[in-house]
């Protein structure tokens, strides 16, 4: 730790740092030498066609499934099982539908700061807190619903509020958006946004929404297994989702209607072409990461000089 | 277009005539019954296979509002109410038994590695054919009878609560974990609250077997309940007295059965919301 310090010169590890990692199920490589580090405060969106590997990164980050190899560090710690280190908002299945909106808010506060067993350890004040977070996410009406009462919208909103409640340091989303209907996806990417810059989050966004993703991310990765290296072509050469586009975006929060915009069309377009398109591969060497955070790790085999 | 009102695939009935319907199967057993009855006992008055509704309306007056000569006791109440214990004893310990097994078994893979192939085994013995072994290693007592029941219902609850959480999406545990739950959180105060509604509709499920299970060990070695009454007066062809327990349990199973779904309405309210 301390020699990495002095070599590298930086003061704080970066929020979440991720080395050569590589994941493989049944012999099919999914996750393929991933490098990628981000920075406290980043709105980090991970966009990529299916199969490329996103949610098995995100599950990796999350501590759910071990890594084959390479290493995974938030805050420069190696990650381990699920924990409050990370707060995770799925596409469905966040709130608990037996409890009440107010109660899957409050149940991270009753896990840690008072007896779980024992309901009359139950404090004023962390009820008085679920019902500001609740606020936040407007939400005060709906407190003593349970989620099948609710839209789709609102159950996003109350699940964003169950984890920010934990203010983990960094907050993991999967496809949160991915079940809404248009206008309503807007207004939470919208809400997003403003909770992402009053809180300071630290958020990984995983979306296969491409548009999603350039509208929201200050940082975009694009994931994908459409590239080319020089590994060869035979038949047991297998190449699994790897980052092959780091962008710094500039986020603009006060509506949507930027995303009609030529400008925003283009990165689009662009985004589609290196990561979305089978016919067009990309080598390893050429891939366009001009993040400042972006690194990229390549083995003699993958790029021979 | 018009929709018939009973044939065909686009039929379509109106409140009145679905309970106009669903009387009508009940209507036509107590008009065949009687008409068979009456039949019988105006071939021959003393008649026991098939009595009237009045001959069964005096055995249960004699049953369940006069004292038996013999023991004082009113024997109707009484058969009623050891049946009841045994039944509940029996099946609220397979409850507890099945819902401890069966939510360790779902929640941890060890657990399910342990229990899960013996479990399957104990299910597939049929129940009965070991009552005389629960004879002789528990007696003929209370004992022996309510491990019949428990033992009879216990490995279905036990599956059906483990499929139950089985069937809990891998993402609600992640997310307890990340918000702070402890392993033994994340079991019974997570998972186990939701599958509170399965477990009764499961029970409600068993109590067809759990009531088998009573009546047969009633019948075999018992000194009341309303098995042994049935298996009692058998001697004496009485079916003035077997028609009415029959019914009276059907009845006291009807009830059981409503309760609890009422009590899964009202203390769940979530449940099948999805």
């Amino acid at each position: 730790m301390t020699n990495n310090k002095l070599n590298t010169g930086t003061v704080e590890p970066k929020k979440l740092e991720i080395k050569d990692l590589y994941k493989s199920y049944g012999g099919r490589v999914i996750l393929d030498n991933i490098d990628l580090s981000v920075a406290s405060g980043e709105l980090c969106t991970v966009v990529g066609p299916s199969g490329c590997g996103k949610s098995t990164l995100l599950r990796m980050i999350l501590g759910q499934e071990p890594a084959d190899a390479g290493e995974v560090k938030l805050d420069g710690q190696a990650v381990s099982h699920p924990d409050t280190q990370r707060g995770i908002v799925y596409q469905k299945y966040s709130l608990f539908p037996n409890r009440t909106v107010l109660d899957n808010v409050l149940l991270g506060k009753v896990f840690t700061r008072e007896q779980w067993w024992n309901p009359f350890s139950r404090k004023k004040e962390h009820t008085e807190e679920a019902m500001s977070y609740l606020e936040r996410v407007r939400l005060t009406d709906a407190a003593h619903k349970y989620p099948h009462e609710l839209s789709g919208g609102m159950q996003q909103r109350a699940a964003i509020a169950q984890a920010l409640i934990m203010k983990p340091p960094i907050l993991l989303m999967d496809e949160p958006f991915g079940a809404l209907d248009p206008d309503t996806r807007d207004d939470l990417q919208l809400f997003l946004l403003e909770l992402w810059e009053q809180e300071k989050l630290t958020i990984f966004f995983v979306t296969h929404d491409l548009v999603e993703a350039c509208y929201l991310g200050s940082r975009l990765l694009v994931l994908s297994q459409y590239y080319t290296d020089d590994r060869g072509h035979e038949e047991h050469v297998n190449r699994g989702g790897r980052i092959v586009a780091d962008h710094k975006l500039s986020t603009v929060t006060s509506s949507t209607e930027v995303k009609e915009s030529a400008e925003f069309q283009a990165l689009i377009h662009s985004v589609r072409n290196e990561g979305f398109n089978p016919d067009q591969l990309q080598h390893v060497s050429d891939f366009n990461l001009s993040h400042p955070d972006a690194y990229q790790t390549l083995l003699k085999t993958e790029h021979k000089r | 277009m018009k929709s018939p009102l009973v044939f065909g695939l686009h039929a379509h009935q109106p409140r009145w005539l679905k309970v106009l319907l669903a009387g009508i199967p009940f209507a036509l057993l107590l008009i065949i019954y009687q008409a068979a009855s009456d039949k019988r006992l105006a071939d021959n008055p003393q008649d026991k296979l098939l009595p009237s509704f009045s001959q069964m309306a005096d055995a249960v007056d004699r049953m369940a509002f006069q004292e038996d000569r013999r023991t004082g006791e009113y024997i109707l109440w009484v058969d009623t109410a050891s049946s009841l214990k045994r039944i509940a004893i029996g099946v609220l310990l397979a409850t507890f038994v099945a819902l401890l097994i069966g939510l360790n078994m779902g929640m941890f893979s060890g657990m399910s590695s342990l229990f899960a192939s013996f479990i399957t085994f104990i299910s597939m013995i049929p129940p009965l054919a070991i009552l005389p072994i629960l004879f002789i290693s528990f007696g003929v007592g209370e004992l022996g009878k309510v491990m019949l029941i428990f033992l009879g219902t216990v490995p279905i609850l036990t599956r059906d609560v483990y499929m139950a959480v089985k069937k809990i999406p891998r993402e609600q545990i992640v997310k307890a974990l990340t918000l702070g739950a402890s392993e033994f959180a994340v079991v019974y105060k997570v998972i186990l609250p939701q599958i509170m509604p399965r477990l009764l509709s499961a029970v409600r499920l068993s109590l067809g077997a759990a009531w088998l299970f009573l009546i047969a060990s009633e019948a075999i070695a018992s000194t009341d309940g309303l098995g042994y009454r049935i298996f009692l007066v058998r001697r004496y062809m009485s079916m003035d007295v077997i028609i009415p327990y029959v019914l009276w349990i059907t009845l006291i199973g009807f009830l059981i059965d409503y309760l609890l779904l009422q009590l899964i309405k009202y203390k769940y309210r979530w449940y099948k919301a999805d």
